[in-house]
């Protein structure tokens, strides 16, 4: 799948041919359409939304209720389940505080998975903190997938929340959340789900994934920093209070009292992120149009390709399953070589690759790491890159024998 | 030189692979630790002070070759001096690492370390350490 004719779209790419950047888990290079949709609101269109009774802001209104239904395509969802939040830890924030601390109380369990990124487990943390409920996680197999034969014992009816990640931004395993949805709702339990990672690289349905929630962040999917969504189920967001309040989330405010607006209204308290929405939506249109399938083909090849090419490092070590459950993320280590020195050493190389827990510290206890290097490919990475990759590391094993 | 070649030094491996006063020092009359949690690398220092004298130190940990070699030089050279000395001595350190000050000859085997001023990814590595060193002894 060639889609490297792409590249030219994005202008910190084009414009720096040395540099290889396999970090796009971390955060995604931007598109020339998004980074222009940015400075054509604030250029042409900059109002304040849903309050203003003038042309401006009626049209500023409309670009950003047109990015959520480009959002709302982009997911198989209904515009007034799109809530725009920052990134996905503050979706994660919103449904433990506005869903959690409403609805668990003590003998509650909310259940993880031991792959969770830190942003699917502190804020059940925070919220079981002060709930009394218990936080419990799926194990992984050796190979890095979920146990599901573990949920035989570990979904109860205490289970009140199955809390899992789509995809692994340390293993890059893609996780069978329809099986789990399914399951989970047997027993009861709302299912949230942290879409950080498959957004940007799978076609994702939330609708056949059977969840609740559906958390993912604008800047890794070709977006600005700054907008992020939160899907819910329209009649879960429905029945829950506020996670913030403030302006544009009220229907009523008395001095000791207020109603509050229906959602996704009702979850956006505040002026919102109005470029950084729009230019997420720019960033859909932009993945829509490329086509999620085409996307997450190339992601695949090229993680083929470099798994296949990375035989040939024989001190290097990579994790992660084996098979087509598995979006392009690698995680690795060179020999005894610590992951940071590794990562300085690429660096100087002039590839970008991210090194340490990757924030997913109970991951790596389980693999008994204390740290890994990873690299994640995107659209605009190339097999050519790849090669240039698995070349600097077999400069670098030769080079450094001795601290491997 | 490469910036590479400056920093990755047979010292700085010598002192990774073989870091020195590393393990635990029961009858540590100081200790504290310090953790990168971006990264995850932690150290424990522990000094059993004699006066205002540091009579033995130790440390452990897990981390990447410039953090482990930097606790373990910061060891060797605070070892038998005076806190006030030592405080002097990272203060130094610091100065040489963090703000890229032209380094003073009094660091000695520290100098190694210099480079690590050019790798601003880095310095945190280099520092651990010796903010744990400055927390117990204060």
């Amino acid at each position: 799948m060639d889609l490297s004719a792409l590249r030219e779209d994005f202008p910190l790419i084009a414009g720096q041919p040395d540099l290889v950047y396999l970090d796009s888990a971390a955060t995604s290079q931007k598109p020339r359409r998004v980074i222009e949709a940015l400075k054509r609101f604030y250029e042409t269109l900059n109002a304040n939304v849903h309050r203003g009774a003038y042309r401006l802001s009626a049209e500023a209104t409309e670009a950003y209720e047109e990015a959520r239904k480009r959002l709302a395509r982009f997911l198989n969802a209904s515009p007034n389940e799109i809530v725009f939040v920052r990134n996905t830890t503050e979706a994660m924030n919103l449904v433990a505080y506005a869903w959690g601390l409403r609805n668990l109380k003590e003998g509650d369990e909310i259940l993880v998975t031991e792959m969770e990124h830190h942003a699917g487990l502190v804020p059940w943390h925070l919220v079981a903190g002060l709930t009394g409920a218990k936080v419990k996680a799926i194990p992984l197999t050796e190979e890095g997938r979920l146990d599901l034969s573990a949920l035989d014992h570990l979904l109860t009816e205490r289970t009140k929340v199955v809390s899992l990640v789509h995809m692994s931004n340390v293993l890059g395993t893609i996780n069978p959340v329809a099986e789990v949805s399914r399951r989970a709702k047997e027993a009861g339990a709302l299912v949230v789900v942290d879409g950080a990672q498959s957004a940007p690289h799978l076609p994702v349905d939330v609708k056949a994934l059977g969840a609740d929630f559906f958390a993912l962040s604008g800047h890794k999917m070709l977006g600005p920093t700054g907008a992020g969504v939160l899907w819910g189920r329209y009649e879960v967001l429905e029945g829950m209070m506020p996670f913030l309040g403030g302006g544009e989330m009220i229907r009523e405010v008395h001095v000791d009292r207020s109603t509050y607006a229906p959602p996704p209204q009702r979850f956006e308290a505040g002026t919102p992120p109005i470029a950084e929405a729009i230019a997420l939506g720019e960033a859909a249109c932009y993945l829509m149009e490329v086509g999620m399938e085409r996307v997450f083909a190339h992601d695949r090849a090229l993680l083929e390709y470099a798994l296949k090419r990375l035989e040939e490092v024989p001190s290097l070590k990579v994790y992660g399953p084996k098979g087509p459950d598995r979006g392009g993320v690698i995680p690795f280590t060179l020999g005894r070589l610590h992951a940071h020195d590794l990562a300085t050493f690429l660096d100087q190389e002039g590839i970008a690759v991210r090194a340490g827990h990757h924030c997913a510290q109970p991951l790596h206890r389980r693999l008994g790491l204390a740290a890994t290097a990873r690299a994640s490919f995107y659209l605009y990475n190339t097999q050519e890159e790849v090669d240039r990759f698995v070349e600097a590391l077999l400069r670098i094993e030769a080079k450094y024998r001795a601290w491997l | 030189m490469s910036v590479l070649d400056e920093v990755y030094r047979e010292i700085l491996l010598n002192h990774y692979q073989n870091p020195r006063n590393f393990g635990v020092l029961p009858e540590a009359s100081r200790r504290a630790g310090g953790m990168n949690p971006s990264c995850g690398d932690q150290v424990e220092v522990m000094v059993r002070l004699e006066g205002d004298t540091i009579a033995e130190i130790r440390f452990q940990g897990q981390g990447c070759a410039i953090s482990t070699a930097s606790a373990s030089l910061m060891t060797e050279a605070v070892k038998g001096k005076k806190v006030a000395e030592a405080l002097e001595l990272s203060r130094k350190f610091q100065a040489m690492v963090v703000e890229g000050a032209p380094p003073d000859p009094s660091l000695g085997d520290l100098l190694a370390l210099q480079g690590v001023a050019k790798l601003p990814a880095r310095v945190k590595c280099a520092t651990l350490a010796w903010h744990a060193l400055e927390e117990a002894l204060r």
